[in-house]
């Protein structure tokens, strides 16, 4: 019999940590995922939930508990946002480089200054580059179905992975969600097994200063350079795309859940024109493109779901006969664009297609973003790319005199 | 065959020179003066403090004592800690050899 509960995104993310029988538990709160490991903090002192909670005082230190503990061997779990996140950032690059398996979740809120506790992607795009595999989510069952499937993601490729969803908009927002049964869930996600066992028996020196050069040790076994580890968490990265994609599969087949492996599409078959963007503004856009469509445009969406690594090949795919793309994120890469439209734009570069792409900058710290705005947006996009205009920028909703 | 290291991460079993002979670091050599040094006057295991502070590990608290200078990279703190000023930092010392 399923089991469906209201919840909020935040009791999503704990629920999914609680089923994956997490060992280790760090954290420090800040808002809006404070309610998280509170969450979870409660059913440890209930005894519901057998877990080491560690306190400690600051995010740079959550990440270098979360770092030792997935080192010698526990299954480990932690939630932070904003500048919790932008504290973390050093530890958060450790974590990628030891190749170990925690699994953050990341409640996204714009970053100061000025202070605002409000919704934008800033804070997570702005750790694109620190090895973390990310994935987007747009409502609350896609938390719980997405924190127990990158545990299985991340014991596989040995990345850390960061499931990213709106502050607010999602974590404070109560749906349904349906909690898998528990023993289904041990059956999905195997034991995590670390890649070293560490023993007293067997001491090992761990990330020792590494040289650009590869280099015998004392023992004659050549090491590698700083440079051949970096493409291994590279190529663990790029190759992390069919995981996602096979455990989404086996998740779907299992649980009857299929969120989208690396990004999802509504009404694009057929679609002139496809929206884009990640997280809830792309659910917000499947309303935008009903509302084109009762206006006589065929329009479509394309979410994607994990933007590290990636999806090249899918988005390329997705894009491929479209006369008009107009991409929405709630980020922006100062001085240049928003890091969504200019990675769709990289990525359809390899292929040779040549649509317009018009960026919209939205909801930054937290400003409403409607389905109705989406269209109109869309509508003029529309107008200017029929009047040949094939790039823009736009901020949505927002004075720029 | 060529043993080669197939971790995903970078470690390895603590060895002596598992980070290479970083003696040749060094440009000040630290130089005893058993006419000084406790242990060797007093021909007993003594103060050992150049030991206790010796950053590298490479100071062997014996009588006398004995300084590795394959591993030395010359950082001096033994002579700073020296009670008896025993120890001496000699500028390229080798090259006078």
């Amino acid at each position: 019999m399923s089991n469906v509960q209201i919840m909020t995104g935040n009791s999503a993310a704990a629920w999914g940590a609680k089923l994956c029988k997490v060992q280790v538990v760090s954290a420090y709160p800040i808002t809006p995922s404070t309610s998280v490991t509170e969450t979870i903090a409660n059913w440890v002192e209930r005894g519901e939930l057998k877990a080491e909670y560690v306190r400690v005082e600051s995010e740079h230190s959550v990440m270098t508990v979360c770092v030792s503990a997935s080192t010698v061997g526990a299954r480990v779990f932690t939630s932070t946002s904003s500048h919790g996140l932008l504290y973390m950032h050093e530890q958060l690059h450790w974590a990628a480089g030891s190749r170990l398996p925690i699994v953050l979740a990341c409640v996204n809120r714009g970053v100061g200054a000025p202070w605002s506790i409000f919704n934008d992607q800033q804070d997570s795009i702005a750790q694109r580059d620190t090895g973390w595999i990310q994935i987007y989510c747009r409502d609350n069952q896609e938390i719980l179905d997405t924190v127990i499937q990158s545990y299985r993601i991340a014991e596989q490729v040995y990345c850390p992975v960061m499931v990213c969803y709106d502050g607010f908009v999602l974590s404070h927002t109560m749906m349904p969600v349906e909690i898998p049964d528990a023993e289904a869930v041990c059956r999905f996600l195997p034991p995590y097994k670390p890649h070293t066992i560490l023993s007293p028996d067997d001491p090992r020196n761990i990330n020792p200063v590494i040289f650009p050069w590869q280099r015998r040790d004392a023992e004659g076994v050549l090491r590698d350079g700083y440079m051949d580890m970096r493409w291994k968490l590279q190529h663990a990265l790029e190759g992390s795309r069919d995981v996602v994609v096979q455990t989404c599969r086996d998740y779907a087949e299992l649980f009857g859940r299929d969120h989208g492996g690396m990004l999802w599409t509504y009404r694009a078959d057929d679609a002139d024109v496809l929206l884009a963007g990640m997280g809830s503004i792309a659910t917000e856009a499947t309303t935008a493109a009903d509302l084109l469509r009762e206006g006589g445009i065929q329009a479509g969406v394309v979410g994607i779901r994990v933007y590290r690594p990636f999806p090249r090949e899918e988005v390329r795919e997705a894009f491929r006969n479209i006369p008009a793309i107009v991409v929405f994120e709630k980020n922006i890469s100062y001085g240049y664009e928003g890091a969504l439209s200019a990675d769709i734009k990289a990525a359809l570069y390899g292929a040779g297609i040549q649509a317009p792409v018009h960026n919209y900058i939205a909801g930054l710290g937290g400003r409403d973003v409607k389905a109705g705005e989406l269209a109109e947006a869309a509508r003029s996009s529309l107008a200017a790319i029929a009047a040949g205009k094939k790039e823009q920028q736009t901020w949505l909703n927002c004075v720029t005199e | 065959m060529e043993i080669k290291d197939d971790n995903i991460s970078a470690m390895c079993r603590p060895a002596v020179g598992e980070a290479g002979k970083t003696g040749d670091w060094r440009d000040a050599t630290p130089v005893i003066d058993h006419g000084k040094c406790i242990a060797s006057v007093k021909n007993r295991p003594a103060c050992y403090l150049c030991w206790l502070y010796c950053p590298e590990g490479i100071v062997k608290a014996g009588i006398p004592i004995q300084i590795d200078l394959t591993y030395c990279k010359g950082c001096g703190i033994c002579a700073e800690e020296c009670p008896a000023r025993a120890i001496t930092m000699v500028m390229h010392e080798e090259a006078k050899k």
